[in-house]
């Protein structure tokens, strides 16, 4: 039931293809998040960790907005809060709200070795299932946005989930629901293409020329999306990459290494069966055991 | 097999080996059991109801336990905005989203409770108690500061030294009772504590 009912299109380190013949014809889901809109209530926050039963520790001031400091198991998503100085000499205050992106070809699932661990939906969601997780934080190195975070209590994966569960029952996810501004909505990727170009349109009709949509398509796109007031400087808000791509070092691992490591078992496999039917087993004779005691009996009798 | 060399063993022990290596590099299919987390409200009693917080009176859905019979005992476990409601149309604050556990808190009021004069510790009471000891103090202090006419004779039937504070979570209806009970009084000083 599990399997067909979910519309799981790719699964980690599953050689078996996955069952391709439904697929999400009414257009895969996305967030979008206008960064313009957003106040920084953190609503957003609390809505996540109500739904997903999360109660992360409560921390100290670090000396900026950012509660907690950063994600954790328990906080799947969190505000980030940037100033910047615009050419003008004008403050502004860039607010990004942080969290898994949910990309079309996932950095985590590319890199997971474990069997389950990580799921891809028809609908564009990329979920972990911590029943299969083994904690090994691959996932962290192949995400191109820093977003897994492994437990301390149990070492598994944690990071948002889009509310699978919400969504699988229709509706929308926590945070969407809950942003008092708007700011967070969530619909088809296409309907939310949309949506964020009457946003840029508005925005630049206030002077904000560069902005624009993020949505990278060196992950393949990605099923969370933002509208920026600086398109053009995405790294302004707390870091995102301007041009994030899934690390080299999955690319070879998953690509090369693995069938190297498997010919050289299949080489060390035939190199032993060559050897055993060319040389054959070493036996001894009669000849060699008698030469095998009498070096045993020199031996015992030069040690007191 | 009680006759095994060791030879015999190395060979079953290295033929397992192998097999079950090659299962874990990918060899062997896998089942896949991936599913998402059940959806926790699926059959949970749904009720509405207006966020205690400030005067703009977001609604609520609050989730409960149980489904009402005489022998579940029901438990706020979820609440969400409500998005029928023309006020927030489902969105709440942080606050507001944060209600489920202001009902859980370990420091929540529950009861009434009193702080004599000078003492450090607040005291649980009934609400008898509680009840009778306003109205009394309340009516002390009516009949002795209670004006009725100033200084140029006009009925003016004031109540200056009481003021009254009262809740956002009320329907215009509860509002207009509160009101009029307020001003019959003779009440000037009255607020609503969602302008504090």
């Amino acid at each position: 039931m599990a399997l067909q009912s979910l519309d799981i299109i790719r699964r980690s380190a599953t050689t078996l293809p996955e069952p391709q013949a439904r697929g999400a014809h009414a257009g895969q889901v996305a967030k979008l998040i206008d960064v313009s809109k957003c106040i920084g209530c953190k609503a957003c926050q609390v809505a996540c960790m109500e739904w997903n039963d999360l109660r992360d520790e409560i921390g100290s001031c670090t000396g900026h907005y950012d509660n907690p400091p950063d994600l954790s198991d328990q906080s799947w998503t969190l505000m980030r809060f940037a100033e910047y100085e615009n050419p003008k000499g004008d403050l502004e205050w860039l607010i990004r709200k942080d969290g898994c992106m949910h990309c079309a070809d996932p950095g985590c699932l590319k890199a997971c070795p474990s069997p389950g661990a990580i799921v891809q939906y028809a609908n564009g969601i990329v979920d972990f299932h911590e029943e299969n997780c083994i904690g090994c934080g691959y996932c962290v190195t192949g995400c191109p946005f820093n977003i897994p975070r492994i437990s301390k209590k149990d070492n598994k994966a944690y990071k948002c989930t889009l509310c699978s569960d919400r969504v699988s029952v229709g509706l929308e996810p926590a945070c969407v629901k809950t942003c008092p501004t708007g700011a967070i909505t969530f619909g088809s990727k296409e309907d939310m293409q949309q949506h964020a170009a009457e946003r840029i349109e508005d925005l630049k009709s206030r002077g904000f020329a560069q902005a624009g949509l993020y949505d990278p398509m060196g992950v393949g796109g990605t099923h969370v999306m933002y509208v920026l007031q600086h398109a053009d400087q995405p790294q302004l808000y707390s870091g995102l990459p301007a041009n994030p791509k899934i690390s080299a070092i999955v690319g070879l691992w998953k690509g090369i290494s693995k069938p190297l490591g498997l010919l050289a078992i299949f080489a060390t496999a035939a190199v032993g069966f060559l050897h055993y039917i060319g040389i054959g087993p070493n036996e001894t004779d009669e000849q060699d055991e008698e030469a095998a005691r009498r070096e045993l009996k020199n031996e015992l009798e030069k040690t007191p | 097999m009680s006759e095994m060399t060791r030879r015999q063993f190395l060979k079953v022990t290295g033929t397992t080996l192998v097999g079950s290596s090659l299962a874990l590099m990918g060899f062997s299919p896998g089942v896949a059991l991936a599913e998402v987390r059940e959806y926790k409200l699926a059959r949970a009693t749904e009720t509405r109801n207006t966020c205690p917080y400030c005067s703009v009176a977001c609604g609520i859905l609050m989730y409960s336990l149980g489904d009402r019979a005489k022998n579940a005992v029901s438990n706020i476990f979820h609440i969400e905005g409500d998005p029928d409601h023309p006020v927030n149309r489902g969105t709440l604050c942080p606050k507001g989203a944060a209600l489920v556990d202001f009902i859980h808190s370990e420091s929540r009021l529950k009861h009434p409770e009193y702080r004599a004069p000078g003492s450090d510790k607040w005291q649980r009471i009934s609400w008898d108690d509680a009840l009778e000891r306003i109205s009394k103090l309340m009516k002390a202090d009516r009949d002795a500061n209670f004006v009725a006419k100033n200084a140029d004779g006009l009925t003016v039937n004031r109540w200056l030294t009481t003021g009254m504070l009262a809740a956002s979570a009320s329907s215009n209806e509860v509002g207009y009772l509160t009101h009029k009970v307020a001003r019959s009084l003779g009440l000037l000083a009255f607020d609503n504590q969602a302008r504090v």
